[in-house]
């Protein structure tokens, strides 16, 4: 690979404190060589001709830690080689993968399997979750250590949340014992039976039954009260509502735990859901816009640490039905930078903020060196345009499934490049 | 409720598909047309051509005994092709999606299709695939506008107006499209709206919608001038809501004791089928001064067939 040289570009790496304009060197080995403002046409080889961006904006490749793939068992809604092209899109060169699965990722033999995949087939950087329970049935907890040891990052049910207290405290003292983390989808199953969207007047008016925000807060509660006695590394896939960003408030300086959003939660409302939108079917579900204002207000002040896409490719088949008959979730890998931008656009967040809760925030959480543009680093990054417009478009999407929760949403921001460990693998 | 439109006006929706979507000129034509085929069905030669050479399909994926058999009689009565489907047999059951079945019906051109389904909303996914009207049967928890509509002229026929009427509807809210499409359509006639349920089966927000809000069925219904009790929806409780029926009738059972909180001349309704003993009083169902039950039955015909004409095009 030949030394790449980028010039006048504004860089925003919230790992080391950097926004500002500058250059960036790429090394032959795909590692980042030089970054930041030294990096001009003054200190640069005067035979090389670098590449001018003109203020374009450079971050790191955003890390999505909650992101499902159709690999194994349903590669016909999206499988690695088509999430990775969506992925990288989006500007997003890392994901973390979710074990629902047909077979579910709960033994070590299916993740070599995973593994072997995920290389040959994905440009992406694939980081597989394994399930916290045999068959995500909320029984028997698998073997971390050694599904660790196979290049398991973390344990989650994905869609599925452990409803006994007992296995849960056990589940938290072998991921102690063993330094694994462990993400819970929290909804408590027997305040959200049969529920399809929030508790509130939009699901009485629609005639659909609700799941209601106490749902989510009583899982949370009880994982953070056993949390107390086992300081395990303890994540939360995704927070929905204003009442549990309070208890999480209450709790922070208790306890260590880590929390997520999805830009969808982020970004939309319940009425959105308009007339039986089922592309809008979600969990957790879209609450109120208090519950979102709550939400923004959360990442702001740092009780949220990343925002996920929570990227779900289902089939139009599995869409077009009746609400109750619907599967839930929106594909959103592509969208999930540009959507972001929204909140920095409409004064909402700081870019940095955004940012890092993209990129280095759910880097920390796990524990890997991704996210940030550090000289020796991968040079996993995208290049920006963060006022370009365009208009979502579900037939335009590269993902295999269409099933995007913002169709004909004008949005402002697009990823022109998108770099992994130095080679270009996107352009717009 | 006095106000009398030209009956040129013409409906504003293609499909009839939740009392929601209906503007108060849309109730009026209905509900005048409405009137006039009453005395049509009280006479000895009830048929007319109006809808000859139409095709009328009813697709009923609950069961129904009121409602389906009495749009089909409608539909008979202005003289349309009725056809029944039924559920059991077809391909529904071998896993023919809602919008497969939609689109091979809509191959035979219908002119209106009539149904019923256990999902919310699956009369709109329904309407946006065919080319025909749609008229909405009852869909789950969400709608059931003829209901509303033949409840509406229940009480004007009675009560000669609906405005400034105090209506108690009383029992499972929760799980009640009739319930639903009364509080929309009596609120937009000039109704006061009072709801009594146990805290269990009253929806969240219900107050949202303009109504008041009562736990103790005496409170709720002091003053009434209609008593609209619902049925127990057994079959769509999914855990645990009450103690028992028993429990039940004895709070929230229509009684003499409790419908002497309402005003002396209050009638008594039910969209039926009732359980006798829970949610009401045998005795107070079957008293012809103040059970208008039968009646709501008879002009049920009579709105649907003005709802078949009107929307027919």
């Amino acid at each position: 690979m030949k030394r790449q040289y980028f010039i006048n570009a504004n860089i925003v790496d919230p790992h080391n404190s950097m926004n500002e304009n500058g250059g960036l060197i790429i090394g032959e080995d795909g590692k980042i060589e030089a970054i930041g403002k030294k990096v001009n046409t003054n200190n640069l080889p005067t035979r090389e001709r670098p590449i001018d961006l003109d203020g374009k904006y450079i971050f790191p490749g955003l890390v999505d830690m909650r992101v499902f793939v159709g690999e194994p068992g349903y590669e016909y809604k999206e499988n690695f080689r088509t999430l990775s092209n969506a992925a990288l899109a989006g500007g997003v060169t890392s994901v973390v993968t979710m074990p629902n699965t047909d077979p579910i990722i709960d033994n070590v033999s299916i993740v070599d399997f995973l593994k072997r995949r995920g290389r040959d087939k994905s440009k992406i950087n694939i980081f597989p979750c394994a399930s916290l329970t045999k068959g995500v049935e909320g029984q028997t907890m698998t073997e971390f250590g050694l599904l660790q040891e196979k290049g398991i990052i973390a344990f989650t049910d994905g869609i599925k949340t452990i409803q006994n207290s007992r296995l849960m405290s056990r589940i938290m003292n072998s991921a102690k014992d063993l330094g694994s983390l462990i993400m819970q989808h929290a909804e408590d199953y027997e305040l959200a039976k049969n529920g399809m969207i929030n508790s509130g007047i939009v699901a009485t008016k629609l005639g659909l039954s609700g799941i209601p925000d106490i749902a989510e807060r009583i899982i949370i509660e009880r994982d953070l009260t056993l949390l107390e006695k086992t300081k395990c590394r303890y994540h939360i896939s995704q927070l929905s509502s204003e009442k549990s960003i309070s208890t999480i408030e209450y709790r922070k300086d208790k306890v260590q735990f880590t929390s997520g959003v999805s830009i969808n939660n982020l970004s939309l409302n319940e009425n959105d859901i308009g007339d039986f939108r089922t592309f809008l079917k979600l969990s957790p579900p879209l609450r109120k816009e208090e519950d979102r204002l709550a939400l923004v207000k959360a990442l702001k002040d740092g009780l949220i640490d990343v925002i996920v896409s929570d990227h779900k490719p289902e089939d139009e088949e599995s869409k077009r039905l009746t609400f109750a008959q619907a599967a839930t979730g929106a594909s959103g890998i592509e969208t999930l930078l540009s959507l972001s931008l929204e909140l920095y656009h409409n004064g909402s967040l700081k870019l940095e903020t955004i940012i890092s809760a993209l990129t280095n925030n759910p880097a920390k959480i796990l524990k890997i060196n991704k996210g940030n543009l550090s000289i020796g680093s991968d040079a996993d990054f995208c290049i920006v345009d963060i006022n370009k417009p365009w208009i979502v478009k579900k037939n335009k999407l590269i993902s295999k499934s269409k099933n995007t929760s913002i169709e004909d949403k004008k949005l402002q921001g697009k990823v022109l490049n998108t770099f992994v460990k130095g080679k270009e693998l996107f352009k717009l | 409720m006095a106000i009398k439109t030209n009956k040129a006006i013409k409906i504003s929706q293609k499909h009839l598909l939740g009392i929601q979507d209906l503007s108060i000129n849309d109730v009026n034509l209905i509900l005048d047309e409405a009137k006039d085929y009453i005395k049509l069905n009280q006479s000895s030669n009830k048929r007319t051509d109006i809808l000859k050479g139409k095709t009328q399909i009813n697709l009923f994926f609950e069961p129904s005994t009121r409602t389906q058999s009495s749009f089909e009689l409608a539909g008979k009565r202005l003289g349309a092709d009725v056809m029944s489907m039924n559920i059991s047999n077809s391909a529904i059951k071998k896993g023919e999606t809602l919008i497969d079945t939609a689109m091979t019906l809509n191959a035979m051109h219908p002119d209106i299709i009539v149904i019923r389904h256990q999902d919310s909303g699956a009369c709109n996914l329904l309407s946006q695939k065919v080319n025909c009207a749609v008229l909405n049967a009852g869909d789950g928890r969400r709608e059931h506008p003829t209901q509303a509509l033949l409840d509406a002229l229940t009480i004007i026929t009675r009560k000669k107006k609906i405005e400034g009427l105090r209506v108690a509807i009383c029992g499972d809210i929760v799980h009640s499209r009739v319930a639903r499409s009364n509080i929309y359509l009596l609120n937009m006639l000039g109704a006061e709206v009072n709801i009594i349920a146990p805290t269990n089966l009253m929806p969240k927000e219900i107050e949202k919608f303009g109504v008041n809000t009562f736990t103790d069925m005496k409170k709720g219904l002091k003053d009434c001038d209609i008593v609209m009790m619902l049925r127990l929806q057994n079959e769509r409780m999914t855990s645990s809501y009450l103690a028992s029926n028993r429990e039940y009738y004895e709070y929230y059972g229509l009684t003499q004791d409790k419908l002497d909180h309402a005003k002396p001349d209050a009638i008594i309704m039910h969209p039926g089928p009732m359980n006798r003993g829970i949610e009401i009083d045998t005795v107070l169902a079957d008293d012809i001064n103040k059970s208008v039950i039968k009646e709501q039955v008879e002009l049920g015909v009579a709105v649907r067939m003005a709802c078949l004409k009107i929307f027919c095009k």
